[in-house]
């Protein structure tokens, strides 16, 4: 792998998601893995200027990522949205009371962009966050990564969480 | 059991400049000590105690980090105890306060209160140290030796509970600062972003 990263205009790649938690200074990732964050695993694992705190519990994440938060880090918290819903509680407390700026990278899991969604993990995703007044955004490619840019500038300004929903599975690396 | 209160002020003589995650103590440790290395943060959402002080120690490795969470709370995410063993910050001290009971709710027993040996379970995670005290006075002499070893440390305390059956709504407002405030004045003196 190197640096050379290709912009795809079909697929999210995890190049693209890395590249931009470092350019926002992400220091550590909160995280439980979904069935397709394996590529993007291998890469932050492989970045000295992450530390990956791994929870067995999506809610979990929440009070984790209020606690760096609190002693000057920056985390993001990387969570499917079953997990996501999983939290609800804790992302009242910890984040929407504690005021922490926190970009939440949220698997869309059962998003078909076409036609009818039927798996209810994707259907009630978006009527969560609506029902926590937290902001979201959708990428499914990298050219959508300005989406994730402008979650992270979002999440500072309002002292809020904001959510970046993941609307493709990763196909692998596509360094050059 | 002892007195969550008196078990606070041994506490306080040995506290030097930690941070106190006070957790289910914080109504009484106000009383000693609120400063900007005290965090009486209430309950943002039970449960989250040790995953907020365990955050904290990982952001600020030259701090020591002390918690005072309970057995009602660690019941609600036990699996934090796997995070914090990973990761074994060494200036996290995870004290924990076990009534048996959930007081604030009037005093409902938690799950096999009476026969859970949370130092085990810490051991088991993967904690390298653990203890368990159900006198004051074993807990005080202890409490240097914890404190001067390397983190992360378990300590399970037999606690008396103090039951409220009053409304929420009704009960004496123990806090002084908002939670956002809290952490605001804790960066302030330690001079952090």
């Amino acid at each position: 792998m190197n640096d050379a990263v290709t912009t795809s205009t079909t697929h999210l790649s995890p190049e693209t998601v890395l590249a931009q938690m470092k350019k926002h200074g992400v220091t550590h990732v909160v995280w439980l893995p979904d069935s397709e964050t394996n590529w993007l695993y291998l890469l932050m694992k492989a970045e000295p200027s992450l530390t990956l705190v791994a929870v067995p519990r999506e809610g979990l994440a929440m009070s984790v990522a209020s606690g760096l938060h609190a002693g000057g880090k920056k985390p993001l918290v990387l969570i499917q949205n079953t997990g996501l819903m999983e939290s609800g509680d804790s992302i009242r407390g910890w984040l929407l009371g504690m005021e922490v700026p926190v970009v939440l990278m949220v698997g869309l899991r059962g998003w078909t962009r076409h036609g009818i969604t039927t798996d209810t993990a994707a259907v009630y995703t978006e009527r969560f966050l609506n029902a926590f007044n937290i902001n979201y955004y959708l990428v499914e490619s990298d050219a959508d990564a300005s989406r994730i840019e402008v979650a992270f500038k979002e999440a500072e300004t309002t002292k809020r969480p904001v959510a970046v929903l993941v609307g493709d599975e990763y196909h692998g690396f596509v360094s050059k | 059991m002892f007195d969550t209160a008196e078990m606070l002020k041994v506490f306080a003589k040995y506290r030097g400049d930690a941070i106190v995650v006070s957790g289910r103590g914080g109504k009484h440790w106000i009383k000693i000590s609120d400063t900007a290395l005290d965090m009486p943060l209430g309950d943002p959402a039970m449960g989250g105690h040790c995953g907020f002080a365990f955050g904290l120690a990982l952001a600020l490795p030259h701090r020591k980090v002390v918690l005072f969470d309970s057995e009602g709370d660690l019941q609600m995410s036990m699996g934090v105890l796997l995070s914090v063993a990973e990761q074994k910050p060494a200036n996290f001290y995870h004290f924990m306060l076990d009534n048996e009971c959930y007081a604030t709710t009037g005093g409902q027993p938690v799950p096999n209160a009476k026969n859970v040996k949370y130092d085990q379970i810490a051991l088991g995670c993967g904690y390298p140290r653990a203890f368990a005290f159900d006198d004051l006075g074993a807990f005080s002499r202890a409490l240097p030796d914890i404190l001067e070893q390397k983190g992360p440390v378990f300590a399970a305390m037999k606690v008396k509970p103090e039951i409220e059956n009053e409304a929420i709504g009704n009960r004496p407002k123990w806090r002084t600062r908002t939670q956002p405030k809290v952490v605001q004045d804790l960066k302030k003196v330690l001079q952090i972003a």
